[in-house]
């Protein structure tokens, strides 16, 4: 009796070994075949130059990577402040307020809303009306998937924060805003950049969102007013195209975002488990 | 005086638009819900509820929009993501608690999670040109020779294989949803105390044992939570499955055939739909989309909250 349960704890606790190395098994498989396709695409040219028409050779992603950055900037400039000034409002203002709460719980679920939903929202709102695709609903899309990531992490680094701290300068004669930019802010600043970090990594893979907002574009545009090419979207559209140097140059541009968003996440992850410890 | 009087001004207004920052987030679900509903309003009228959903037709030419395929394909892919990867997550967050040494516990929970971080649009390329490849060749003629020979199962393996197909795609969306319910139920089963595991163990309990009486039915909410949340995510997956779904109006015959999601057939009609009834359908299958995606997300935060105030 005693030797079949200790044989059967065995094989379980094996089996979650299992797991495990199943889990490892796709991560490495996923990220040495990204690599491996990706170092043989990765040139100079595809970096400087501009796309060149199927079947010639020494066209790049240049229009791409400018187009990718452009939207990933001026969606954290709208995101990042709208987000932090929101997580303020939660973990300080409203602190002891139940529609707090309840904020907070939505933007939790909001975190996990589908991209594509967003998409189509922006598309309704921004697209829809002007008549034309624009880098600025690209921007706008991705900035509604950041905002509840940044205002969920500022929340929790600012509540990490000891009260006492507050009380202090309280004692002191601080009104409230002044204790909130120069204590709690400062107390919490790098929190709050990795939160940052976290979000920015978060967006920059995403495709579904830009496909009905910022769309496409084959040349390199600096206008966000006009459609916009970005790296996700043309990995989507060479990827299903049916040339070989398509697909090339997809592997290459999925190489490049996913060590930027990998770099991103662990230099991130690093940030706050030292934060948490300390 | 007049320090504090610009205190209490600059105060409010800091306030104010904090409060802005935060309605933000109210403002933009409920717009969310107000403008599916505003643009699909010509579907719902048209359509109805039952009629849509129920209706298998998807025909822009004669103008006639059923959300049914799309929407059992959402079920299907989504229900099999998770029956593949809940006993892997929930295998993963047991041995990192339990049983890996305190050395790896650590990068092992990192190297996890970061199978969320990679975007699923490297997901959907890594499928399509790598795995349905090596489905279509080697997994699925296996499952079909092994599996697909025992009675009930015939039909489920039935068909070609060409690696393009709910399989491919179910499997894909397994991995990418690990990550959610693992990490849930790790946090989870940390939070057990340690007196429980303890008396449990002086009770001549296995480690098998106390995880399966003491842990599990401790942690039910959570890991339930958890689970959800891996649904509520792979409901709403779009560019992964886009690449190894296809996109086919037909219900599935097997695990082996090709058929569509609410979000491939988003991303693929959106921008091309060129009648208002059209682009009104995707919007409604959007709209039904989010509201399930919302409330099963809902529920499971709700549960995951619960554990966490216990």
């Amino acid at each position: 009796m005693i030797k079949r349960r200790k044989i059967i704890n065995k094989l379980a606790l094996f089996f979650c070994f299992l797991t495990a190395l199943w889990g490892l098994f796709w991560l490495f498989f996923i990220l040495v075949d990204v690599i491996r396709h990706g170092l043989s695409a990765l040139t100079p040219t595809l970096i400087l130059n501009d796309p060149a028409p199927p079947g010639e050779e020494g066209g790049g992603l240049k229009h791409a990577l400018i187009g990718h950055a452009l939207i990933t900037i001026v969606a954290t400039l709208l995101g990042v402040p709208l987000g932090v000034l929101g997580g303020t409002f939660l973990a300080e203002y409203g602190r002891n307020l139940k529609i707090s709460r309840f904020i907070s719980f939505l933007a939790d679920i909001m975190v996990s809303v589908p991209a594509i939903i967003v998409g189509a929202f922006v598309y309704a709102v921004f697209v829809k009306p002007i008549g034309h695709f624009s880098g600025f609903a690209g921007a706008i899309a991705l900035a509604i998937i950041m905002i509840p990531v940044i205002v969920r992490t500022t929340e929790n680094m600012l509540s990490l924060i000891p009260w006492t701290l507050r009380e202090a300068a309280f004692a002191l004669g601080a009104p409230y805003y002044k204790v909130i930019w120069q204590i709690v802010y400062r107390g919490a600043g790098m929190g709050i950049f990795t939160g940052i970090i976290l979000a920015i990594a978060r967006v920059t893979g995403e495709a579904a969102p830009l496909l009905f907002t910022s769309f496409n574009n084959s040349f390199t545009s600096f206008d966000l007013k006009e459609p916009i090419a970005s790296l996700t979207v043309t990995i989507f559209q060479y990827a299903m195209g049916p040339y070989e140097e398509w697909h090339r140059q997809a592997w290459g541009a999925s190489f490049l975002i996913t060590l930027f968003i990998l770099f991103l996440t662990l230099f991130g992850r690093y940030f706050i488990r030292r934060r948490l410890k300390s | 005086m007049i320090r504090l009087k610009r205190d209490y001004i600059l105060n409010t207004l800091f306030l104010f638009i904090t409060a802005i920052g935060a309605f933000l987030i109210f403002v933009i679900l409920l717009g969310i819900i107000v403008v599916l509903f505003e643009e699909s309003f010509p579907a719902i009228k048209r359509f109805g509820f039952l009629g849509f959903v129920l209706s298998p037709s998807w025909d822009p030419v004669k103008e006639l929009f059923g959300g049914a395929i799309p929407l059992l394909g959402t079920l299907i892919t989504s229900l099999l993501a998770l029956f593949l990867a809940v006993p892997i997550a929930l295998g993963i967050a047991i041995f990192i608690t339990e049983v890996a040494p305190r050395r790896l516990k650590e990068p092992i929970g990192v190297a996890i999670e970061l199978l969320a971080a990679i975007p699923s649009i490297i997901y959907g390329m890594w499928g399509l040109f790598t795995l349905a490849p090596i489905n279509a060749k080697y997994i699925e003629p296996f499952l079909q020779m092994t599996l697909g020979q025992i009675p009930p199962f015939v039909k489920l393996f039935s068909g070609t294989p060409l690696g393009i197909d709910l399989f491919t795609a179910s499997l894909i969306l397994s991995i990418m949803i690990i990550p959610f319910t693992a990490s849930v139920a790790r946090d989870s089963f940390q939070l057990v105390p340690a007196v429980l595991k303890e008396s449990a163990y002086g009770l001549g309990a296995t480690k098998w044992e106390v995880i399966k009486d003491v842990v599990f039915p401790y942690c039910k909410l959570g890991v339930l939570g958890g689970i959800g949340l891996s649904l509520g995510r792979a409901l709403g997956e779009t560019m992964a499955v886009a690449f190894v779904l296809g996109n086919l109006n037909q219900f599935p015959s097997s695990l082996f055939s090709a058929t569509a999601t609410v979000t491939v057939k988003l991303a693929n009609e959106f921008t091309e739909a060129d009648k208002d009834i059209h682009l009104a359908s995707l919007f409604y299958l959007a709209l039904l989309l989010f509201i399930l995606s919302f409330t099963i997300l809902a529920i499971a935060k709700y549960f995951i909250q619960r554990t966490q105030y216990k």
